[in-house]
């Protein structure tokens, strides 16, 4: 038995490249980022920052009609209901993996340090086409994305806060720039969250073998 | 939740339906079934429940200068401006019920004689939007000490002229900013604001603020609201 990637049990078989609790709070993660974005972009529409609003097939709450069923209107309650309940979902399981990357050693092994010329280095790599992708090792800029984008998901919730309680957390409200500038700050998390995720699955599905572990958790030997 | 708001996207969102192949991307399908509809307002319910231990009754709600107040403030309904309830002064009452001692009605001239405290705050819209307004009147505190209500009970709910009702918990009821607002912009509440009394309060979303409020009740009964029934979430702290 060798030591996996993650610290995990690995036989000469196979590489434990991520562990359960980093594969469990991922596809948690996801299930709530998507429930939040959809619902996100449902509640957005009624109130636009900007001049446009988001397709409503893209939204998530409920068709509009069986909302006037339910709620007497178009669609917000849906949406305001998944919204604050998933958010329960999105903060407890990233607390969970925060307390576990830590405890763990998960973000110094993986995603810890990253050095500026690293980065520079490896996105020129990457841009020319010679950036090497090695089993189980995380580049420069993947490692400055993910922190990139864990950061931006704290972000986004502080500033949901603000948003949600912005008399009895006014303090955070204020530290955003008051209730209508904290309502920019999450969509432009949103917007940043949105970005990773396009570059995160067009990665995915270029090099798809990156996918099955983050289901099994395991890499064969010979790959 | 205007009308008019709602009937301009009316169009926009069953554009959105032809794409019925998306439907399951979107998650409409999910939402729409009733164990889904049972879980979301479970979760409503523990959000009441979150909100109630979060709202701290010293908490005051933040207050602006009078060069901050929106001068042409937002008209929201569910219906339009002008079908808004023309109340007659010479027959309005304000009837009291439930835990009361002093249940007799108030006129529009015993209301506008209590004692009177003015704030500059804002108020949010559960759509997302909001306006910094200036509202004076009898801190609500005041009133049900003087009628005489039990405040050791769950609810204050507010039934208006416009069918309009809701229920706010009573240590928001008990809350220095919670107010029976008599004037609006240093002038008598207008027509379209909720004359003649409206509850402010700005430790809780818009809509959590009646107008043209008619009845006021203190109970143990959860008497719900108006878009609290639809699902909005009751408590809708601020």
């Amino acid at each position: 038995m060798a030591e996996g990637v993650e610290g995990g049990r690995a036989d000469a078989r196979y590489l434990v490249l991520h562990s359960s609790a980093v594969r469990i709070t991922h596809w948690l993660n996801a299930l709530a980022i998507f429930i939040m974005i959809g619902s996100g972009w449902r509640i957005y529409n009624w109130e636009p920052l900007f001049g446009f609003q988001f397709p409503v097939w893209l939204t998530f709450g409920g068709w509009p009609e069986v909302s006037q069923h339910w709620h007497n209107e178009q669609g917000l309650a849906g949406a305001l209901q998944w919204h604050f309940a998933a958010m329960w979902l999105l903060v407890v399981n990233l607390l969970i993996y925060l307390v576990y990357g830590v405890i763990s050693g998960h973000f110094r092994r993986a995603l810890l340090p990253i050095r500026p010329g690293e980065i520079v280095r490896d996105l020129g790599a990457a841009l020319s086409g010679h950036l090497v992708h090695r089993v189980g090792e995380r580049n420069a800029v993947q490692k400055a994305m993910y922190v990139g984008v864990i950061t931006v998901i704290m972000l986004t919730v502080l500033s949901g806060l603000s948003i949600w309680k912005p008399v009895q957390f006014q303090e955070l409200t204020a530290a955003f720039g008051g209730y209508d500038v904290a309502r920019y700050v999450h969509f432009f998390c949103m917007a940043a969250i949105v970005l990773f995720l396009a570059v995160h699955l067009t990665l995915t599905a270029l090099v798809p073998t990156v996918l099955p572990p983050m289901i099994t958790g395991r890499v064969g030997r010979r790959q | 939740m205007s009308t008019s708001h709602k009937t301009d996207r009316r169009g926009f969102l069953k554009g959105g339906l032809s794409l019925g192949a998306l439907s399951l991307l979107s998650g409409c399908d999910l939402t729409d079934n009733e164990p889904a509809q049972r879980l979301l307002w479970n979760m409503s319910w523990w959000n009441d429940r979150v909100q109630a231990w979060l709202f701290n009754p010293n908490r005051l709600a933040p207050t602006y200068p009078e060069s901050a107040v929106d001068r042409v403030f937002r008209y929201n309904a569910f219906y339009p401006e002008d079908e808004a309830p023309k109340l007659d002064p010479a027959t309005y009452k304000l009837e009291l019920s439930g835990a009361i001692r002093d249940k007799r009605t108030w006129t529009v001239d015993r209301l506008y004689q209590l004692p009177k405290a003015s704030q500059i705050t804002r108020h949010v819209c559960v759509e997302g939007w909001s306006r910094i307004g200036k509202w004076s009147g009898c801190p609500l505190r005041n009133f049900l000490e003087r009628i005489e209500a039990d405040i050791t009970k769950k609810y204050v709910g507010f039934i208006c002229a416009d069918g309009y009702y809701t229920s706010i918990d009573m240590p928001t009821a008990l809350h220095p900013q919670t107010i029976m607002a008599f004037t609006f912009a240093d002038q008598i509440l207008p027509r379209k604001f909720g004359y003649p009394m409206k509850i402010r309060i700005p430790t809780k979303l818009g809509f959590k603020n009646p107008k043209f409020v008619v009845a006021l009740s203190v109970t143990d009964a959860y008497p719900g609201g108006f878009w609290e029934d639809y699902g909005y979430n009751w408590f809708s702290g601020s």
